[in-house]
C-alpha cells in the first residue's frame, strides 16, 4: 500500500489533528503531544495504532496534536488521515 | 432541532447536554468540499459512540447530484442514524432515489424500514410540490422550510418579520398535515435579537409548525417556552384524556367533561397539549401513561 503524507483534523478544543507520514521501517511510530499525556497518553496512542491495524495501514509515522478528542473523534481523524494517505476508501 | 456542523467534534460531543428534542448534524452547508470526507467520518464515529439518550439524531446529507451523498447515506445508515434530512427537495422522485440509496445500505445490514426521512423545502418549486414531497415516501416523517435559500431563489431577502415566507410556512403546514407528518420552521440566525427570535417561534406555533430549527443552544429555552402550554390548559386535557378512556372501557360513545361535548377534535387537541408538555419537560412520559 503505498503512503503519501496525509494531514486530518484541527487543533480545535475537542479535536485531535493526526498528521501520517511514510515510516522508514514496518510498524507505526506515535508523536504525541497532549496537555493530557500524562493521565491520557497511552489511551489515545492505543486508539490510534488499534485503528491504523483495523485499517490495514502499516510502516508510517504518526504525529498527534490533541485537544482533548473523545476516543470516536480520534477514530474518525486517523481513519481520515489513513483515507488521504492511502488514496483508498479503507474505512468500509 | 439543533443545527450543529458535522466537522466540529466539540461541539458534536456536548449538543444533548443542552436538552435539544432532536440533534442535526450538518455534513452540507457547514462543512467545506475539502472536509467532506473527515465530516462523514466525524459523525459516523459520533453516531457509534455517544450516548445521545432520547435525542433524536438527524443527519443532513449532501444532495445526490454531489460526489458526496451516497457515501453520507451509507455512512450515516451504517452508523445508525435515526432520520436523514434531504437538502433542497424539489420533487418527489428526489425522496425515492434518496429512499432506494438508504435501502439498498439497510438490506446489507438487514434493516429494512429503520431510517426516516426529513425533507427540507429550499425553493418556490418544491413549496409547489410540497405535499408530493410529504407523501413521496411511508419513511417521510416531517418536512422543514429553509428560508435562506429559498428567498434568494424567490428574487427577495430573509427579513425580520418574514412576511416573504409567510405563503411558504403556510403551504408546508398544510402540506404536512395533510400527509400527517410534522413541519419544522426555518433558523433564525441573529443571536443578538431574542425578541424578534420569540415572536417568530409565538408566530409559527400560531401557524401550527411542530417546532423550529435553531442554532444555538441559547434558543432552546425560548421555543420551549413558546410551546409548552399552560398549567391550565394541560389540567383540561388531561382531565379529557382520562375521561375518553373511562368511556373506552365503559363501551359507552359521546361524553361531556364540564358540561362540554367532547369529540374527536377536541381529543386531538388534548393529546397535542400532552404532548408538547412531555416535549417542553413540564410532563414526564410516565406520569402520563
Amino acid at each position: 500500500m503505498e503512503i503519501k503524507e496525509a494531514i486530518a483534523g484541527t487543533l480545535e478544543s475537542g479535536d485531535i489533528m493526526i498528521r501520517i507520514v511514510p515510516g522508514q521501517k514496518p510498524g507505526v511510530d506515535i508523536n504525541l503531544s497532549s496537555s493530557v499525556a500524562y493521565q491520557f497518553g497511552n489511551q489515545i496512542k492505543r486508539v490510534i495504532a488499534d485503528t491504523l491495524a483495523e485499517l490495514g495501514v502499516d510502516g508510517v509515522t504518526v504525529e498527534a496534536t490533541d485537544k482533548g478528542a473523545l476516543d470516536c473523534t480520534i477514530r474518525a481523524r486517523v481513519t481520515t488521515a489513513a483515507v488521504r494517505a492511502t488514496g483508498r476508501d479503507v474505512w468500509r | 432541532m439543533m443545527f450543529v456542523p458535522g466537522n466540529n467534534p466539540g461541539m458534536m460531543a456536548d449538543a444533548h447536554i443542552y436538552g435539544p428534542d432532536s440533534i442535526m448534524l450538518d455534513l452540507e452547508d457547514s462543512v467545506t468540499m475539502a472536509e467532506k470526507d473527515a465530516a462523514r467520518l466525524l459523525v459516523y464515529n459520533a453516531l457509534k459512540t455517544i450516548d445521545y439518550g432520547d435525542t433524536e439524531m438527524v443527519v443532513r446529507i449532501n444532495p445526490l447530484n454531489t460526489p458526496y451523498g451516497r457515501k453520507d447515506i451509507e455512512a450515516v445508515v451504517k452508523a445508525g442514524v435515526d432520520v436523514i434530512r434531504m437538502p433542497k427537495t424539489e420533487t418527489a422522485e428526489e425522496v425515492k432515489e434518496v429512499e432506494a440509496e438508504i435501502e439498498k445500505v439497510e438490506r446489507e445490514l438487514g434493516c429494512v424500514g429503520r431510517t426516516k426521512i426529513m425533507a427540507a423545502i429550499e425553493s418556490a418549486l418544491g413549496v409547489v410540490n410540497a405535499y408530493a414531497i410529504a407523501t413521496a415516501s411511508p419513511r417521510m416523517m416531517g418536512i422543514a422550510l429553509g428560508a435562506e435559500d429559498y428567498t434568494a431563489n424567490l428574487k427577495t431577502q430573509h427579513t425580520p418579520d418574514g412576511d416573504e415566507l409567510r405563503l411558504a410556512r403556510e403551504t408546508i403546514v398544510v402540506a404536512a398535515r395533510a400527509a400527517g407528518i410534522d413541519a419544522l420552521d426555518t433558523v433564525y440566525s441573529n443571536l443578538n435579537d431574542m425578541e424578534t427570535f420569540r415572536r417568530e417561534v409565538e408566530l409559527i406555533k400560531t401557524l401550527g409548525f411542530d417546532g423550529k430549527s435553531i442554532i444555538n443552544p441559547r434558543q432552546i429555552e425560548v421555543v420551549n417556552e413558546v410551546f409548552a402550554p399552560t398549567e391550565k390548559a394541560i389540567d383540561k386535557a388531561l382531565t379529557i384524556l382520562e375521561a375518553i378512556k373511562e368511556a373506552e372501557a365503559k363501551g359507552s360513545g359521546v361524553i361531556a367533561v364540564n358540561g362540554k361535548m367532547v369529540d374527536r377534535p377536541v381529543v386531538i387537541r388534548a393529546q397535542r397539549t400532552i404532548d408538547l408538555a412531555i416535549a417542553s419537560g413540564i410532563l414526564k412520559k410516565e406520569d402520563v401513561i
